[in-house]
């Protein structure tokens, strides 16, 4: 194994924790704004497509690229303002005596 | 050199990266309390902002104005898809978008691939590694969220489709998978081996979701977020990209969460959702049904359902799937209106898993303007069932099933449910006297103290919001 995918598998494991840490004990209300959130934040794969695509001449890597940041970019931008859209919604109106 | 995008990038780069990956954490951390949850969101999106202008500003990236080009078209269809659609088809756009992030994770791992092959050098034993999992989950996560897609807006049938052999399949691809991938890993570059294990993991993501029924599908959507990090975290690994490792291990954390909480919810195990094949299952428990014919059930009009609420003190609603299908919410937030007017006291309980994705009901209900103080989590609002005076159930059947809790050989024996027999009067809209997605009758419907009020949910509920007018 190479130490590059050796602090890669740290990074990983590292940041797995992090993340139950953080998001556990989320109210029932905010599992959907925090799914499709997390969602978007899936869509990190752009910046993967970004560097895939970078190559000047055009091949198959580059095709493939390019396709992937229209895909990924269509699940970062749509997923966060759709949830924004939800997160709008929640409000905490005072509650009528 | 085969080094390409795999080699380290310049500092700045990085150290964008790092911010970008703490500003993913802030934001997640405030989307998890009601009150911040909106800047959460638009913190993390800071983040992913930042992350893209870093990796635009790298050197080998010099095709900038084509990737610009497919930035702004995917940010267009994601707007005006985000824009659309409906708050009750909410699950099946975060399926589909769960499914694009995979595909681009995959496309990746594929376009590195033909990189390397390229270059006419062997492809290093980390590179083979990492490309074949991330083709194999982001496959996955590609099929399998188009197929919970397409179930979800009723493309094809959403209840669980079982064949015979059906394990024995799974089994045989996945070793024909796993043998591709050896040979690749051991032997040579071959991208016709290559394509089969990419058409075999598509057709994994396909079978996996396949036998996984309607009500089941919370868990399902929950894991398929889950995958979609994964997928990431592998594209990740791939690219040695630390900032997609960190992002994507973060959504597959909260995945896995979420899942935990929907199998609890159905005091099921993960296992059994997924190869327990629910409805198909259970059919042997419908032969026992034609006991049930005996039995009375109670069926009122909307007038007498509406005098029972419009005098009653406190009542209690709980929506399930059918008011999300029969788009239900603002009639049902208009007939609460009414009954405060008349001094009843009126909250909402809401069961975990009701619905087709976590938090469902509450999205719709917020969506009708309904407080989130109103909406009762089902270990606050259970105690005070004895005290309500009537509990209408809307569209709701499994998670209101008393047989969970009595019946040691039904189905769903176990599953936490809302106690609504409790009440002192019960009124349940309901088209008909089907059982519900688990295949299950419920003896609730039997029940001296319930009313049926049989109809579409909206149609239903907007008559009783005119009957209550007019006391």
């Amino acid at each position: 194994m190479t130490a590059g995918l050796l602090t890669g598998l740290v990074v990983f494991v590292l940041a797995s924790f992090v993340g139950f840490e953080v998001i556990n004990k989320v109210p029932p209300t905010l599992h959907t704004p925090l799914m499709s959130g997390a969602n978007a934040i899936s869509g990190i794969a752009v910046i993967g497509a970004v560097l895939i695509a970078g190559a000047q001449e055009w091949n198959v890597t580059v095709i493939l690229g390019l396709i992937a940041v229209v895909l990924a970019t269509v699940n970062v931008v749509g997923g966060f303002l759709v949830t924004d859209r939800m997160l709008q919604m929640f409000k905490k109106k005072e509650v009528k005596a | 050199m085969s080094g390409g995008f795999t080699e380290f990038l310049p500092t700045g780069i990085e150290i964008t990266y790092l911010v970008a990956a703490s500003l993913f954490i802030v934001g997640l951390k405030q989307l998890g309390s009601p009150a911040t949850a909106r800047r959460g969101n638009l913190i993390a999106a800071i983040g992913m902002f930042l992350a893209i202008v870093a990796t635009l500003l790298n050197q080998s990236v010099l095709n900038y104005q084509m990737i610009l080009v497919g930035v702004v078209v995917g940010s267009l269809v994601g707007a005006i898809a985000a824009q659309k659609v409906e708050m009750t088809a909410m699950p099946q756009m975060v399926g589909l978008l769960n499914g694009l992030g995979g595909a681009a994770s995959t496309l990746i791992a594929v376009g590195e691939y033909w990189r390397l092959m390229g270059t006419g050098n062997p492809v290093p034993l980390d590179a083979t590694v990492t490309i074949i999992l991330s083709v194999l989950i982001g496959n996955i996560t590609l099929t399998g969220s188009f197929l919970a897609f397409a179930k979800l807006q009723s493309l094809v049938s959403g209840s669980p489709v079982t064949y015979p052999l059906q394990q024995p399949i799974n089994i045989l691809l996945l070793v024909g998978f796993l043998a591709g991938s050896a040979y690749l890993i051991t032997t040579a570059i071959d991208p016709t081996i290559f394509l089969v294990i990419n058409g075999i993991s598509l057709l994994l993501g396909v079978l996996f979701v396949l036998p996984i029924g309607g009500a089941d599908m919370p868990v399902v959507i929950s894991l398929l977020n889950s995958f979609s990090g994964l997928a990431a975290s592998a594209a990740g690994f791939v690219l040695m990209n630390n900032m997609l490792i960190i992002a994507g291990a973060l959504v597959g954390a909260s995945g896995i969460i979420l899942t935990q909480i929907m199998c609890k919810a159905m005091n099921r195990s993960l296992a059994s959702v997924l190869f327990g094949a629910f409805g198909g299952a259970t059919k042997a428990t419908g032969g026992a049904s034609g006991t049930q014919q005996d039995k009375i059930v109670r069926s009122i009009g909307a007038e007498e359902g509406a005098m029972m609420l419009g005098y009653a003190r406190s009542v209690v609603i709980v929506p399930g799937y059918g008011m999300a299908v029969a788009q239900a919410q603002h009639t049902v937030r208009e007939l609460a209106d009414q009954l405060e007017k008349m001094g009843v006291e009126v909250k909402y309980a809401i069961h975990p898993v009701a619905g087709r994705m976590p938090g469902h009901m509450n999205v719709l209900l917020a969506e009708a303007n309904v407080p989130y103080p109103q909406l009762y989590d089902m270990d606050d609002i259970n105690p005070e069932f004895e005290r309500t005076d009537v509990a209408l159930v809307i569209g709701a059947n499994d998670v209101v099933n008393p047989a969970a809790r009595s019946d040691a050989n039904s189905p769903i024996y176990g599953m936490p449910i809302l106690e609504v027999d409790k009440a002192q009067h019960t009124i349940v809209i309901k088209r008909g006297m089907s059982a519900g997605f688990a295949g299950v009758e419920n003896d609730l419907f039997y029940k001296d103290k319930t009313m049926m009020l049989f109809g579409g949910a909206k149609d239903m509920v907007a008559q009783l919001v005119s009957e209550v007018k007019q006391l």
